[in-house]
């Protein structure tokens, strides 16, 4: 059955362009079923929401066309690629039930909704007499939107606006964390807190690592003037992980040639010179 | 006849002429750019700039275009090989795309036909700008994720919810440009500013625009996304040769491109300073375009003053920037806005539309001081920490610079 020629016929450039776009949406909408990784599959469906939105500008719908790609291509899919990225480069979905039960139900939910779509889109009907675009936007396709949504639609509008913002504040307060409304500790705060504390002996901040010893590298700790090593100057998260060199070997008293011999014998040479 | 008209005119050859026109326009301005770049930021930190290759160094840019094209091209082991070369490509196409809708001259001749420098005018032209953006904004997001590398992914990260927070306040700017033009088409709005540029009608909206500008077009203080103290080179750390060049083409072009939308929302687009406006004939209608590339310079400065200026600000400032500073206030400023415009427009009384102005004037001035207030409250108590330790060495005494920490330390005495 070929829709376009009952609606009404249709203009050899709209024609080149569906059977050139069309195919690419539907190659690129198997493809999220196919794709491994998810990000590939967001990708895919980003490129049928533009070629969507060219379908939409080509019909003479330009508002709609240009919104669609700021929406949801700039918006939702964003959002989406945000999370996709929080998650890891690497990982692609588990196939593992978190839930238990979870995929009946979403079978039947799925069955169900498909079969919903499939008998209300085998009873709707289409018109012979397609709508005379040039009428419908006779005032400017904005301004036509714009007047409807704010008249005859203001409610169904207002609705879907109050519905939004109502699951936006749940997902806030589901998502809140009495932590969060701690007094958050700036920069600021802490740099005076170093000196109103208990003691002045971080207000300099710690000691590096590796300093004064004969290493430089991050697991080394620090040698403290007294020649003891320094625990505080080696990251929590090393010591943690046992990749820190062992603090005793870089001790001043443990090193080759500050031993008193080789003092005495340092004091010698000078004298000589 | 209106811009869009003129334009609608237009045979297919003649708009394929003037596409390539704008295309080297483009790549012309972005060569052009980069070497002002170099020389104002040296001029700025007090060196000279390149200056050695063709005249005043103008050469420079072109010379490294070639040099950087001749790189060698690597592809990381770890990155996804095809997004890894497709999102340079997105970027670098994506961006000249916003030119298709800015007006850059009034009506000329071209090739004997009457037409003017603008590719194609659509009814929601600014919007269209705004959703060939977010697209191009792909290409830097997918840049980060393909590299497979932490840095990129980073940037990548940073640069995702940067233009999300953005968009909506660039976004929210225009509402007042739109309600004051009664269009979205970039023509029209243009001619809607014949006799005040929408930069002093709608100052605050201007603001708004120009800060979010730069966020959007990931440049300093906003360019957090290839940060290069703290992400080497954020999310093209991975990229070399063409791929890299691509993305700095990129970068420009959309500098360039923000500019020239700046300059057509606010600043009267291509039309002549007010008093000067019969320079718009001069040259058979040509001298438009030196107004228009004057206009869209002075922002292209603004963005290298800024650099060479402001350093790179934190992330969670940035975003409190973006979320609570400009996206409730440009909130406020539209509904300023619209009451005043429905006002004028139901033709009420000069006196209640000056009434209306002050109230709101008086109001913002009674809650920023109460802000202020409560911010010198809040400093007194995040400051009280604590007694200052007895020093167990003598301290020199130290100068107390701000007003706020001696009131505190005075108020623990």
């Amino acid at each position: 059955m070929n829709l376009a020629l009952e609606v009404g016929q249709v203009g050899t450039a709209e024609a080149v362009q569906f059977f050139i776009l069309a195919p690419i949406a539907v190659i690129a909408a198997l493809g999220i079923l196919f794709v491994k990784k998810a990000v590939h599959a967001a990708l895919m469906l980003v490129s049928i929401m533009i070629i969507l939105a060219i379908f939409y500008i080509a019909n003479g719908a330009a508002f709609l066309g240009v919104v669609q790609i700021i929406v949801y291509t700039g918006a939702v899919m964003m959002l989406f690629l945000f999370i996709l990225m929080l998650v890891g480069v690497d990982s692609s979905d588990s196939l593992k039930e978190n839930l238990k039960g979870i995929r009946p139900v979403a079978i039947t939910l799925a069955i169900g909704i498909s079969l919903l779509l499939i008998s209300l889109l085998s009873r709707a009907q289409i018109s012979e007499q397609a709508p005379d675009l040039a009428v419908l936007n006779s005032e400017g396709n904005v301004e036509g939107i714009a007047r409807l949504l704010f008249t005859e639609y203001v409610w169904a509008f207002e609705v879907v606006s109050a519905l939004l913002i109502t699951a936006a504040v749940g997902a806030m307060v589901l998502a809140h964390s009495e932590k969060s409304r701690e007094i958050s500790r700036t920069q600021r705060y802490k740099s005076v807190a170093r000196f109103r504390g208990d003691s002045l002996a971080t207000a300099a901040g710690l000691p590096g690592s590796g300093v004064y010893a004969r290493h430089n590298a991050l697991d080394v700790p620090a040698l403290l003037p007294d020649g003891s090593a320094s625990e505080l100057s080696v990251s929590k998260t090393l010591q943690a992980r046992g990749d820190v060199i062992d603090q005793s070997k870089f001790a001043l008293d443990q090193l080759p040639g500050v031993n008193e011999a080789d003092e005495s014998s340092a004091v010698e040479r000078e004298e000589e010179r | 006849m209106t811009t869009a008209e003129l334009i609608g005119q237009d045979p297919g050859w003649l708009i394929t002429v003037k596409a390539f026109m704008v295309f080297g326009l483009c790549v012309i301005l972005t060569l052009i750019a980069i070497w002002a770049e170099r020389r104002i930021v040296a001029r700025m930190q007090m060196r000279l700039g390149p200056n050695r290759t063709g005249k005043f160094g103008l050469l420079q840019s072109l010379a490294d275009g070639v040099k950087l094209a001749f790189k060698e091209d690597l592809i990381p082991k770890a990155a996804d090989k095809i997004i890894f070369v497709l999102a340079p490509l997105i970027s670098v196409t994506v961006c000249f795309l916003a030119f298709a809708v800015i007006p850059i001259s009034g009506p000329v001749s071209l090739f004997g036909r009457q037409t003017a420098m603008q590719l194609t005018d659509l009814p929601v032209a600014v919007l269209y700008i705004l959703a060939v953006t977010s697209i191009g904004v792909y290409g830097i997001v997918l840049a980060g994720w393909s590299s497979g590398s932490v840095y990129p992914l980073l940037g990548g990260l940073r640069s995702s919810a940067q233009v999300i927070s953005y968009e909506i306040s660039l976004g929210l700017s225009l509402v007042a440009v739109f309600i004051y033009a009664g269009s979205m088409s970039t023509s029209e709005i243009v001619a809607a500013q014949d006799r005040f540029w929408f930069a002093l009608v709608l100052f605050p909206s201007f603001v708004i625009f120009v800060i979010s500008m730069v966020g959007e077009t990931n440049r300093a203080p906003f360019d957090l996304a290839e940060a290069e103290g703290e992400l080497v080179g954020g999310f093209h750390t991975e990229y070399s040769s063409l791929k890299f060049a691509l993305f700095f083409l990129a970068e420009y072009v959309n500098i360039i491109s923000v500019s020239a939308l700046a300059t057509t929302l606010f600043l009267g687009g291509y039309r002549a300073v007010p008093g000067l406006g019969f320079t718009e004939a001069w040259l058979g209608g040509w001298f438009t375009v030196f107004w228009f590339l004057g206009k869209v310079s002075l922002f292209f400065f603004f963005f290298i003053w800024l650099r060479g200026t402001l350093p790179r600000l934190r992330y969670d400032q940035f975003m409190k920037l973006g979320w609570k500073v400009l996206i409730p206030s440009s909130l406020a400023w539209i509904l300023v806005v619209a009451t005043l415009r429905v006002l004028t427009a139901e033709g009420a009384s000069q006196f209640i539309i000056g009434g209306f102005t002050l109230g709101v004037v008086l109001l913002v001035l009674a809650a920023s001081t109460l802000y202020e207030r409560s911010k010198v409250k809040r400093q007194a108590f995040l400051h009280n920490i604590g007694e200052m330790p007895e020093p167990s060495f003598p301290l020199p005494v130290m100068p107390t610079a701000r007003k706020n920490e001696r009131l505190v330390i005075e108020s623990h005495e």
